[in-house]
């Protein structure tokens, strides 16, 4: 039985008060205070569409996930950060998947990341593949004072599909494809272009949506009106219900899109509603998920007695109850380049990255791989030719250690005013890591006091810079407060 | 252990530049300063120079790279110049190349000089260095006192030390260069600051006021070595010596391997360490007259009377309060302002440090002449806490 084997979701920390927004914008658009309520998920400076696919993908394999399994992975987005350069192999990188894995960026449309959660359902009932991952996310990034603003959301979404034992198997699958175009984003454009609402409503939704979910519930063999949860993200109110009422949905079906508490996430929002509906799934229900885009996508699941196996520490639930109100609207704008502010003399420097160095350093780079001396079991970061036990510089004794999902705790720290950040005061400290090992680094999703000696962190995948000159990013991997966890670890060695 | 440095070489003269934020002057105009009274003070023609050593680092502004800056500057007679660079430490490098020539007798007589022109990168504070390609991909985007702050979190916390005093403690280390700082008339500031002044300052780096960061400044300064017989048979009397030259370098342990707790300095104590036992002294706090340490911030000059073995590990903080390293204290520390108030131009601090503990060793050192001094330390660092070089320098009366 092939099906949804695990699942999990992101959302960045911070949340904008749509109401700030609203207000900063009323005098210009007093239209908009209309959509002054709730909040939308909001993406840190250091987070972008892949940062985020990363830490979902993270949440649905887990932390004790040697990943070895994985051989296929889809990543979709429309917002991905390099237009030619496989971004799935920077995911595969962050997650230390194996080399042989195949992998496939899927873009093109809001309904892309359906889209490659149908391949992928498609490759493991071929037998082309047995452990595929999919992961989706978006960054999406619309003009100051636009509808969009508000409407939108950053988030991502990850699912493991499997051919055992799922928690959730894969019934039916429908598609419809048409170039209905009800906005687009041209090759070199910043923001979208959008076509009348109603158009797109009655047109558009109403008309290419219900074949594609009709197409579905025919392949999987289950009525409308079995369905449990329907899952169908638009920003338009009451679209789902609409569409549910066209179709025979029961009204009770119709699952909350999230929009008061985190906004849509574009090709990923189907994918994190399809998440949320398994966190309140039971066994035996029926999902109908589907998203529009040039036509539509849809899938059909019914959730299995082993769903619990599939269940992510946090998911979409942990993550939206993960949050910090932010009602600087104008830090909304800096942080996606909507402002052209005064970086002063120190953001000049140059951040040139020298690919040859990346490529021979990829797995410490976006891995977060360092080395463990087989012969003393000292830990390190990074991995060296010689040992750096002090007593004991063993040579070509390393062996590859992961640190990612490692605990962690704050050994020393500042929080640096002075340095080019971002997000000032830039923090940063020694990390020393349960198990062994540390790293100077940067600590993010902070802001003054909330750092101290001790303090339990966790890595995550994020920008470490990026270089505008020439339209590269770093990535590389932060510590952020785990909020869940309670004490220090023990320092395991001594000097 | 090697039979060390102590006795076989002397300082023939020493010369340093007025520090500051000197739009007047490029980097040749330092090293000229710097240079003429040295040679003054050492009474020599520039033909007796067998070998020159020269430090500055940073490649983006002052002097580019290269042992020719140097020579061009002082119109050297087509000797070796040896450029060298360890972060801020460069000047104690320059120093031990030139004292390691004349103790092999491959120069009867040699110069090391050190410049540094800050004050052409056009915003306050130090411009990020180069780090190579590897680093910059890993590594925090931090500043010096970022870095330097780390530190004082630590420290605390081992100590069990409130933030409230040892925001105190670290005040009193820069009030206490300050006051020094007004009797240095070559010093970059000059002026009394109060402890409140230095507690209610901007933060830079937490928890780092502006007051607990030293000096931007430009300068140079210079020291002109032969052996005591050398020195002798030029006229000199009353030799300062060198009696240990000491370099301990970071290998990783502090950064990678967990051990070290990040509230001291691993090489200082190591360098400490080995250079009392080439000078031959057994009970630093009683024995060393006074010195000049690498106050680049507060904290580290704080910590760093510990990691020198002069005041007692988790004590250092209550004798910087007591006063025990002030001007009429126990072992005066930056009597001639430190890098806090004298200035840090990064390649010449070193030779700076050294000039202090020369002029009091001579009896030259005008107002802020301490009594009868016999060992002079200096402490040169360069790098950050986890990653760094750390210089202990001692030079005293000949025969002490």
């Amino acid at each position: 039985m092939v099906g949804i084997a695990a699942w999990g979701a992101y959302a960045p920390r911070l949340r904008l008060s749509r109401k700030a927004a609203a207000t900063a914008n009323a005098w210009v658009a007093p239209n908009l205070m209309g959509k002054g309520k709730g909040e939308r998920a909001m993406a840190n400076w250091d987070e972008d569409a892949l940062t985020m696919a990363v830490e979902a993908a993270r949440d649905a394999l887990g932390p004790g996930d040697d990943r070895g399994h994985v051989d296929s992975l889809w990543f979709a987005s429309t917002t991905a950060p390099f237009t030619d350069r496989l971004n799935a192999g920077i995911v595969s990188s962050a997650l230390t998947l194996e080399k042989t894995i195949s992998a496939a960026d899927v873009t093109g449309s809001q309904r892309c990341g359906l889209t490659a959660l149908a391949q992928a359902l498609t490759a493991v009932k071929a037998g082309a593949s047995k452990s595929a991952l999919i992961v989706g996310g978006e960054h999406r990034r619309a003009r100051a004072a636009s509808a969009q603003e508000l409407d939108w959301g950053d988030g991502a979404a990850a699912f493991l599909v499997s051919g055992d034992r799922p928690a959730a198997a894969f019934l039916g699958h429908g598609a419809i494809t048409d170039d209905f175009v009800d906005h687009f984003r041209g090759a070199d454009a910043e923001f979208d272009y959008q076509w009348e609402e109603r158009w797109i409503r009655d047109e558009g939704i109403v008309k290419l949506v219900p074949p594609a979910i009709t197409a579905a519930l025919a392949q999987a063999g289950v009525e409308a009106g079995a369905v449990s949860h329907f899952c169908f993200p638009s920003t338009f109110p009451g679209m789902a219900a609409i569409l549910a009422k066209r179709l025979g949905i029961p009204d009770a079906a119709v699952c909350d899109n999230l929009a008061a508490v985190m906004g849509e996430a574009g090709s990923s929002h189907a994918l994190i509603m399809l998440a949320h509906a398994l966190e309140q799934a039971k066994a035996g229900d029926v999902i109908l998920v589907a998203q529009f885009g040039q036509g539509a996508e849809a899938l059909v699941f019914r959730v299995t007695a082993d769903l619990a196996a599939g269940r992510p520490a946090r998911g979409v639930t942990g993550s939206l109850a993960d949050r910090k109100e932010e009602t600087n609207y104008l830090k909304f704008l800096f942080f996606n380049g909507l402002v052209d502010w005064d970086k002063g003399m120190r953001a000049e420097k140059d951040n040139k990255t020298a690919l040859t160095t990346l490529y021979r350093n990829e797995a410490m780079i976006l891995g977060l791989v360092g080395g463990r001396c087989t012969e003393t079991g000292v830990v390190q970061f990074p991995r060296t030719r010689i040992s750096v036990a002090p007593n004991n510089p063993a040579v070509d004794t390393q062996e590859p250690y992961k640190f990612a999902e490692k605990k962690a705790a704050i050994l020393t720290y500042s929080a640096d005013y002075l340095t080019f950040s971002m997000a000032p005061p830039n923090h940063y400290g020694m990390v020393e890591f349960e198990g062994g090992g540390r790293i100077f680094m940067d600590i993010t999703d902070v802001e003054p006091g909330d750092v101290d000696t001790g303090l339990p962190v966790r890595m995550v995948f994020r920008l470490k810079e990026v270089d505008e000159k020439r339209g590269f990013r770093r990535y590389f991997w932060k510590a952020v407060p785990d909020r869940t966890a309670q004490a220090k670890p023990a320092a395991v060695a001594a000097e | 252990m090697a039979a060390g440095i102590r006795d076989k070489v002397a300082i023939l003269g020493m010369g340093c530049s007025k520090f500051g934020e000197r739009w007047d002057a490029g980097p040749d105009d330092l090293m000229v300063e710097a240079y003429l009274e040295a040679m003054q003070d050492a009474g020599i023609e520039p033909t007796q120079l067998d070998a020159a050593w020269f430090s500055t680092h940073i490649d983006e502004v002052g002097t580019g790279k290269g042992g020719t800056p140097m020579s061009l500057a002082l119109r050297l007679p087509n000797i070796a110049v040896t450029r060298v660079e360890n972060f801020c430490a460069g000047g104690s490098e320059a120093f031990r190349g030139a004292v390691y020539a004349v103790a092999s007798g491959a120069a009867d007589i040699a110069i090391a000089l050190g410049v540094e022109k800050l004050k052409d990168t056009g915003y306050g504070g130090l411009p990020t260095g180069n780090a190579g390609t590897l680093i910059p991909q890993v590594s925090p985007n931090g500043s010096a006192p970022g870095n330097f702050a780390q530190l004082a979190s630590a420290y605390r916390t081992k100590h069990g030390v409130s933030k409230d005093d040892l925001k105190r403690a670290i005040a009193h280390v820069s009030v206490k260069s300050h006051a020094n700082g007004v009797k240095s008339p070559k010093a970059h500031l000059r002026k009394a600051v109060t402890e409140e002044q230095v507690m209610n300052a901007p933060m830079i780096a937490d928890p780092l006021g502006l007051f607990d960061c030293c000096g931007v400044s430009d300068g140079a300064a210079a020291a002109i070595v032969c052996t005591p017989e050398i020195a002798r048979s030029l006229g000199k009397k009353n030799l300062t010596t060198v009696k240990a030259l000491q370099l301990a370098v970071s290998n990783g342990s502090e950064a990678q391997y967990n051990g070290w707790d990040g509230s001291y300095f691993h090489t200082a104590r190591i360098a400490a360490g080995k250079a009392y036992r080439e000078a031959g002294i057994e009970r630093p706090r009683e024995q060393i007259s006074m010195m000049e340490v690498h106050d680049c911030f507060s904290i580290t000059e704080l910590v760093t009377m510990e990691d020198l073995f002069i005041s007692p590990e988790g004590q250092g903080w209550k004798d910087v309060m007591n006063g025990f390293y002030d001007a009429d204290g126990g072992v005066p520390c930056q009597i001639d302002g430190g890098l806090k108030c004298f200035g840090h131009p990064i390649g010449a601090s070193g030779l700076r440090m050294l000039y202090e503990m020369y002029l009091q060793l001579q009896g030259r050192a005008g107002e802020r002449q301490l009594s009868n001094p016999v060992f002079g330390m200096t402490h040169n660092l360069g790098g950050s806490p986890s990653t760094n070089v750390c210089s202990v320098a001692i030079v005293g009366q000949e025969g002490a």
